[in-house]
């Protein structure tokens, strides 16, 4: 068995949704925020997986919610694409501040 | 010291930094890429925590599904040799500032609260793929064959708003 407690795993995760929060915060730019909602959403798993393989064991829910997350994220990259793709195509920029007609 | 904790923080390490250079970097292809390695190293401590069959589906649908799909719609909407302007430094400063904050806190909290010292080691903890397909497709009480089947619902309903949300409208003369 390895040495490495619960503790250390979640710290990585930790840091790594607080990057994923980073880039949503700074970017403008809707590919890249898309990029850092992967890596908040890979964080998670970390966390669900690390829970199941410390602290229960004998079963293996947080496998589970893995796998429905990864597919989860799966469909949310695909339709976010898709409006990216459309958005383009009639704004000619996928910079969020020039997406403001719904704002008002 | 053993070998297994030195990987450990090998693979923390490059996920970190990789992380960190697909949110920072100024050229967008660049960062897809970063994004791409970030995740491998993810599927790496997967297989380090044991867990196989999600290493497995990591690379085939983040690796091998999500980071293509990002780097088409790069090409299809980005000229991707360009650097994409800097944020401003007050939006810099402040989300460092909340960044770290929060990192800060949460760190805090789960080094206070300890996990009992994961005192119940004694099962040892084993995710064999035919165990995970016989619980996946169970209709007892432990089973999960309700959310497979919802998920496989939002599935069709993502193909079918993708392919709706994506195609070209006619505008057709009345």
């Amino acid at each position: 068995m390895n040495e490495i407690s619960i503790t250390h795993i979640l710290f990585v995760s930790t840091a790594l949704f607080f990057i994923g929060m980073y880039g949503l915060f700074t970017r403008r730019n809707m590919i890249t925020m898309l990029m850092a909602v992967e890596l908040i959403l890979n964080s998670v798993n970390i966390n669900f997986v690390a829970f199941n393989k410390y602290l229960y064991p004998g079963k293996l829910d947080g496998v589970f919610f893995t796998i429905f997350v990864i597919t989860i994220a799966a469909a949310e990259a695909a339709v976010a694409i898709a409006i990216i793709i459309n958005l383009y195509r009639s704004h000619n920029s996928i910079d969020v501040e020039d997406a403001s007609e719904l704002k008002y | 010291m053993n070998a297994s904790v030195i990987i450990f923080y090998c693979i923390a390490a490059f996920i970190l930094i990789t992380g960190l250079l697909a949110v920072m970097g100024r050229k967008i292809f660049r960062s897809a890429i970063a994004l791409l390695f970030s995740l491998t190293g993810i599927a790496g401590l997967y297989f380090w925590m044991d867990v196989n069959f999600i290493a497995a589906v990591q690379i085939i649908v983040y690796v091998g599904g999500i980071v293509v799909l990002i780097i088409f719609s790069i090409f299809l909407t980005q000229r991707s040799g360009e650097e994409m302007p800097k944020p401003l430094m007050k939006r810099t400063i402040f989300s460092v500032l909340a960044v770290l904050s929060g990192l800060g806190l949460t760190c805090n909290l789960i080094n206070q609260y300890g996990f009992g010292s994961s005192s119940n080691q004694s099962a040892a903890f084993k995710a064999d793929v035919a165990d995970i397909g016989t619980q996946m497709l169970s209709t007892t009480e432990h089973g999960f064959v309700l959310p497979f089947e919802l998920v496989s619902i939002l599935l069709l309903a993502a193909l079918i708003g993708c392919i709706v949300i994506a195609m070209k409208v006619k505008h057709e003369e009345k």
